[in-house]
């Protein structure tokens, strides 16, 4: 039995010295620059003996405003990645024409576009959105954390964890060659042998488990803690979008996460769900992985619908118009949006009732969704707006996403798909969707929650040459993609033989590069307004005059986030408290009650990481370890009955008085 | 409806300028239906989406806080009658798009057989289509002509006006077929087969190619599509028979199907009649056991115990050559009987269907493949 | 929220001109877990679509015997009977013990907690036995599409009471040395639901599985 006992593959698995790509130019330059990176930013945390405050305060931090804080610059980090993925794409594809190969070969391309779809949707926008509710959500509606704050932090290193495991990848190993969504055939073991196909898996199922008990948390904050008074057709709009999607992730994710265990299976144990061959069927993967993929895009897009509510209303100086039919609208959507998953492969030859069946569901969420954008419109009808930079991106975003929105029903029409399916049209389309409107409402609602988790503003000149360079760079770099789309082009394509299409994709890549200048803004603007600080501060933690209920707690909100749990009689709760006159309460105050930080979140997120490297590189001996500890720490976790801790009435009072006084020298 | 369609074309030509925007400038009758159907869901659309932007640019500017003069209302947040515009209005368009679609989908179902070749051209009854038989190899096109007996790598010639008739499979791993003045993109799935009708009404070379990512040599996989004068049509039958490569059988095609780039066109003068079919049941590889086959023991409630011992490693195995050594064998289910011809061949003359009204929407005209017809999978002959 | 009861406020009162009341001034504690239920409810829902999954997947290719044997060739309805009654047992025994532990005690409950495990031990050995026989027979995951989704879908419902004995052992140890405290019965009514609903699911397992799978 141990003739053939090899023992390094015992101990290292498939994990060989020739698994780091050492060899490959543009991994290594990547690898120098990340190194550098990385040990500057380590070493400068360790020279301001920062790991201390950082470990106890942030890592560890149930606080729902930290981990909020801590999702964003998750996805802003994610998305230089992401990022430098899309502007190598968009360069390789600019030169390779007549006979010339572009500098990247086909085993380089393949991965970097699987990773950049990957990367944008679960590790960018899914961390902006999640963080934006995390941050915002207990506190628009009067609770002082979430239902479950420790879950909270074990889903956001979840979080991380799915994320560390992707970026891994580039320097041990490689990614999946498959696409976003790593349809079998191909993803299975018999195309993809190696290993990105289970760095996919992998990181996705970790990182999966994160989003869900993240739903799981929302939904269950949203529905018990908010505030006396508040019933649910009070509640804020931006909560209601963020219930609502909470509910999709509950709903979707596990499909997911079933889907992708099966293809595992395949993978791993070599059974036959989606092979060709003993029965198994592919197209099964394909309308599975679209019934959790279509509300994927919901899940992305509701949450920022709430954010240009919010925006707009604030801006306008104005109430919402029609809430009723905004919330009704967004359950629609939900409900809808299960309806509609077969128009991604109208062209698998479905027969033509199946196909308009769906077709014409996908039209009807444009009704919602247009009713959503006629009430922003009549919000801002006989308002007064002021065009701060949150207020900008919505007005862009109102011009953008109609386009989109617009080819989005063009391409519902199954017959329009037939010839405009996986074209650079429907590149365009969904990225006029996703920049247009989920990254401009992300930017939208950091610009607008900036001032409420610092206590002071952006800068706002470096925010308007992010967004007119963000603005002008999608157009430039997306509407040259429309035409190349009914030109034909297919996309994914590495090497073209038309030389006529180039300057198309030249312009498109100007475009990828104005938006690199766009972000690059926004990084600036960031640095010079920490650096302005002092100049940008407000003191009144309502900096925009808005409507609800955050903007009645100081800037950055205290860890209590409300001394006294408000009250509220309307969904705009705290313009109805400025309307009648509320005053601060300055005494009475009790011992808040809250929960203790604890390590284990991020322990147990570093063992899941643990044991999916192992899984991915046949480490079985470490798996099995890792997975044990997993267990072992996961029940160790529950023998901690001591998990809170009250705020002494002192500290309230201290904390209280210096907010007084605040006030007061602004008001000065 | 035509004269609409004229109108309909002016935004859509001052937009594309001299660009050749072959998906709106197409040279197949269905292309050119499918292409009038993106123009007027767009301007349909149009219809609202201007409108609404218009409004987005004027309200940001009025309504702008400098703009001291324009109204100030901030409790006004409802009316009855705009709420029922803004619902009403959108519901509207898509009660239109949605008949649109609804017709259109089943008019330009791929499945179902042409019954005009052009605007005013009728298909005659009993008029037979051209069949071709499109296979997606690793990294390449196969096209099988079972009328003509020949068979031709990454070259698909036809007849301009004359209906055809694509049954559409794939050796390993999913492809589309897509030839964008020709009509409309279809998947191409192993041990499946789907189907294409469509015409070409204009003689030229079009581009063809996989719209589908299928691995590493997918930007390659790009064929010619020849338009041509039923003469021209012969010519070029004749020309494949008298090349030299020789027949297309099992072992030649098992040779082919391995994994290759960029290749070159290559001619069959003769092809292994029953060889789709065999592609179609993953069972050219002789002593495997067709998916027909399995699919009757299957339906009879498979073959018992005894049916485990019949599984058999696959010694040829062209994954392994996209990637490293297979841990897990690849292995198959061994035919129970070799019988040398795998299935009734007779079977497909009775498939080549005859055109049929062009009655929209009544149904019964339609051979409509079942509602879950994407989770069946389908033997070749059933 | 149970603050909301003990609120103060009077809503505009009078209606006239007076300002209302916008915070609670005296607060009441409430406990934590207070969102427990709801939140391992919403958990399992989310792991019943996996079930849904898991279900659909072979409802479509259940039927795919790749030329190998099918249900009647393989399963075996007595045994199942049994396995089957053994889980039904253990959520009646389940449901003494949450009886014995609105009644404060504690011995009681551990005992009925005891006997659950022994249920649901009998039930995964049974299971386990079952697996072992048809693979032995060459009815592998690997042999045809029917049996990977057989054994994944009967599989995920067994590593499911596996995790829960797992965590009854865990909570049998926390009552032993934490006594019932609210805590303690907060998760013996999740672990309750849990079990509860891993008996419903097994009811579809049972039906939709074997019987259909052998009488069809």
């Amino acid at each position: 039995m141990f003739e053939n006992f090899d023992l390094q593959k015992a101990i290292f698995g498939r994990l060989t010295l020739e698994s780091i790509p050492y060899h490959e130019p543009i991994l290594v330059v990547t690898f120098i620059v990340v190194a550098i990176g990385g040990a500057a930013v380590l070493g400068a945390i360790t020279y301001f003996r920062l790991w201390g405050y950082l470990w106890r305060e942030w890592f560890t931090s149930v606080d729902h405003k930290r981990i909020g804080v801590m999702y964003i610059v998750l996805g802003l980090v994610m998305l230089l990645r992401g990022f430098a993925d899309a502007i190598m794409m968009r360069a390789q594809q600019a030169i390779a024409f007549n006979g010339n190969e572009g500098y990247l070969p086909a085993h380089h391309f393949d991965q970097i576009f699987t990773a950049h779809g990957v990367i944008m949707i679960f590790f960018v926008a899914m961390p902006l959105v999640t963080g934006l509710m995390n941050y915002v959500v207990p506190l628009q509606i009067g609770a002082r954390d979430v239902a479950f704050p420790f879950l909270n932090n074990f889903s956001f290193w979840m979080t991380v964890s799915g994320a560390i495991l992707v970026m891994a990848s580039l320097f041990v190993g490689e990614f999946a060659r498959t696409g976003w969504l790593a349809y079998p055939p191909l993803s299975n073991y018999a195309y993809s042998p190696d290993v990105g196909v289970d760095y996919y898996i992998w990181a996705l199922q970790i990182a999966g488990v994160g989003t869900l008990l993240s739903g799981v948390n929302l939904i269950a904050t949203i529905v018990k803690m908010r505030c006396p008074g508040m019933s649910m057709m009070k509640m804020p709009v931006f909560t209601w979008t963020a219930l609502c999607t909470n509910v999709l992730i509950v709903a979707a994710f596990p499909v997911l996460t079933g889907v992708l265990a099966l293809l595992s299976l395949d993978r791993y144990v070599g059974t036959n769900f989606f092979t060709n061959d003993f029965g198994g069927n592919p197209m099964m993967y394909v309308n599975l992985i679209w019934i959790w993929g279509h509300p994927e895009v919901y899940i992305l897009v509701l949450p920022v619908f709430g954010v240009f509510s919010e925006v707009t209303a604030t801006f306008s100086g104005k109430r919402l118009f029609g809430y009723t039919s905004m919330v009704y609208a967004t359950v629609c959507i939900t409900i809808l949006s299960y309806l509609v998953w077969l128009h991604h492969f109208f062209t698998m030859g479905s027969g033509a009732s199946v196909n308009s069946f769906f077709g014409i569901t996908t039209m009807i969420i444009s009704i919602p969704t247009g009713a959503k954008l006629f009430n922003w419109l009549f919000t801002m009808y006989r308002g007064r707006i002021r065009f701060e930079l949150p207020m900008m991106w919505t007005v862009a975003f109102m011009l953008t996403f109609v386009i989109g929105g617009m080819t989005g029903v063009l391409l519902a029409v199954p017959p329009a798909d037939f010839v405009l399916h996986n074209s650079l049209f429907l590149i365009a389309h969904f990225h006029n969707v996703i920049i247009g409107g989920v990254v401009f409402g992300c930017f939208a609602g950091i610009a607008y929650w900036f001032p409420k988790v610092t206590g002071f503003k952006l800068d706002p000149f470096w925010g308007k040459m992010s967004f007119w360079f963000w603005v002008s760079g999608f157009y430039l770099a997306f509407m040259p993609l429309y035409v190349l789309g009914l030109m034909g082009v297919t996309r994914r394509l590495r090497v073209f033989d038309d030389p006529s299409l180039q300057i198309y994709f030249v312009v498109a890549a100007f475009g990828a590069f104005l938006i690199a200048l766009g972000i690059g803004s926004f990084l600036i603007q960031i640095v010079v307004s920490i650096k302005n600080r002092e100049k940008l501060r407000d003191v009144t933690g309502d900096p925009w005059n808005a409507r609800t209920l955050e903007w009645s707690t100081s800037s950055p909100p205290p860890v209590y986030n409300f001394a006294f749990t408000p009250v509220v009689y309307d969904h705009d709760a705290w313009w109805d408290m400025k309307e009648h006159g509320y005053k601060r309460p300055m005494g009475g105050f009790k011992p808040i009650h809250m929960p203790r930080n604890t390590g284990a979140g991020v322990i147990l997120a570093g063992l899941s990481f643990i044991t999916g490297f192992a899984l991915i590189w046949y480490i079985w001996w470490l798996a099995v370890l890792g997975f044990v500890s997993l267990l072992a720490t996961a029940i160790g976790h529950t023998f901690n009955y001591n998990r809170s801790f009250n705020i002494p009435t002192q500290e309230i009072v201290e904390t209280e008085r210096e907010r007084t006084q605040l006030l007061q020298s602004a008001g000065a | 409806m035509k004269r609409f369609y004229i109108f309909a074309l002016l935004p859509f030509l001052a937009l594309l300028g001299g660009c050749n925007a072959i998906v709106l400038n197409p040279a197949g009758d269905i292309a050119i239906q499918q292409r009038d159907l993106v123009i007027i869901s767009t301007v349909l659309m149009l219809l609202i989406i201007v409108p609404v932007m218009a409004l987005t640019a004027w309200f940001a500017w009025h309504y702008r806080a400098s703009n001291q003069s324009a109204r100030y209302e901030p409790n006004w947040s409802h009316s009855t009658h705009l709420e029922l515009i803004i619902w009403s209005a959108p519901l509207l368009i898509i009660i239109c798009l949605g008949a649109v679609t609804w017709m259109a989908t089943h008019m330009l179902d791929p499945w179902r057989p042409l019954n005009r070749t052009g605007p005013d051209k009728e298909v005659a009854m009993g008029a037979k289509p051209l069949n071709v038989q499109v296979v997606a190899l690793d990294w390449k096109w196969l096209f099988i002509y079972p009328e003509q007996g020949i068979a031709t790598v990454n070259e698909l010639a036809a007849p301009v006006d004359r209906p055809l008739n694509f049954k559409i499979s794939a050796s390993s791993v999913m492809n589309a077929f897509y030839v964008p003045a020709l009509a409309g993109m279809i998947y191409a799935m192993p041990g499946m087969q789907t189907q294409l009708h469509a015409v070409i009404n204009k003689e030229g070379t079009y581009k063809g190619f996989s719209a589908n990512y299928s691995g590493k040599g997918f930007s390659e996989m790009r064929f010619n599509f020849l338009a041509m004068d039923d003469a021209g049509f012969d010519k070029w039958v004749a020309s494949v028979k008298a090349s030299d490569a020789g027949k297309l059988g099992r072992t030649e095609y098992l040779d082919l199907e391995r994994p290759s780039e960029a290749m070159p066109v290559k001619k069959y003068a003769s092809v292994d009649p029953q060889l789709f079919d065999l592609i179609v049941n993953m069972c050219v590889q002789p002593g495997k056991m067709c998916m027909h086959e399995m699919a009757a023991i299957d339906a009879k409630g498979g073959l018992g115990l005894a049916g485990n011992n019949i599984v058999q490693s696959l010694e040829y195995d062209k994954y392994a050559r996209r990637g490293d050594e297979p841990v897990v064998k690849k292995s198959y289910v061994a035919s129970v009987c070799t019988k040398t011809a795998p299935m009734g061949m007779d079977a497909q003359a009775a498939a080549d269907v005859t055109p049929v009204s062009s009655t929209p929407l009544v149904g019964a005209g339609l051979p409509q493949p079942g509602m879950f017809q994407s989770f069946a999978r389908k033997p070749s002959n059933s | 929220m149970t603050a909301m009861t003990a609120s103060t406020s009077a809503p505009e009162a009078g209606g006239v001109k007076e300002t209302p009341v916008f915070y609670v001034a005296d607060e009441h504690e409430h406990g934590e877990g207070g969102s427990t239920q709801l939140g391992f409810w919403l958990y399992l829902m989310s792991d019943c679509l996996i079930f849904a999954v898991l279900f659909a997947t072979y409802g479509v290719l259940g039927g795919n015997f790749a030329a190998g044997p099918s249900p009647k060739d393989l399963f075996d309805l007595p045994l199942v009977a049994v396995n089957t009654s053994m889980l039904l047992f253990s959520s009646i025994t389940y449901g003494f013990a949450v009886l014995e532990m609105q009644k404060n005690r504690k011995q009681g409950m551990l005992m009925w907690l005891a006997i659950t495990m022994m249920f649901g031990a009998a039930f995964i050995g049974i299971e386990l036995f079952e697996f072992t026989h048809m693979i032995l027979e060459g009815a592998t995951p690997q042999r045809s599409a029917f049996l990977s989704s057989f054994f994944t879908l009967v599989g995920t419902h067994g590593l499911h009471v596996t995790f829960g004995i797992i965590w009854m052992i865990t909570l049998m140890v926390q009552v032993m040395k934490f006594g019932l405290n609210e805590p303690n019965k907060r998760r013996i009514l999740c672990l309750s639901m849990f079990w509860h609903f891993l008996d419903v699911v097994w009811i579809g397992v049972f039906t939709f599985v074997y019987l259909m799978g052998v009488l069809r």
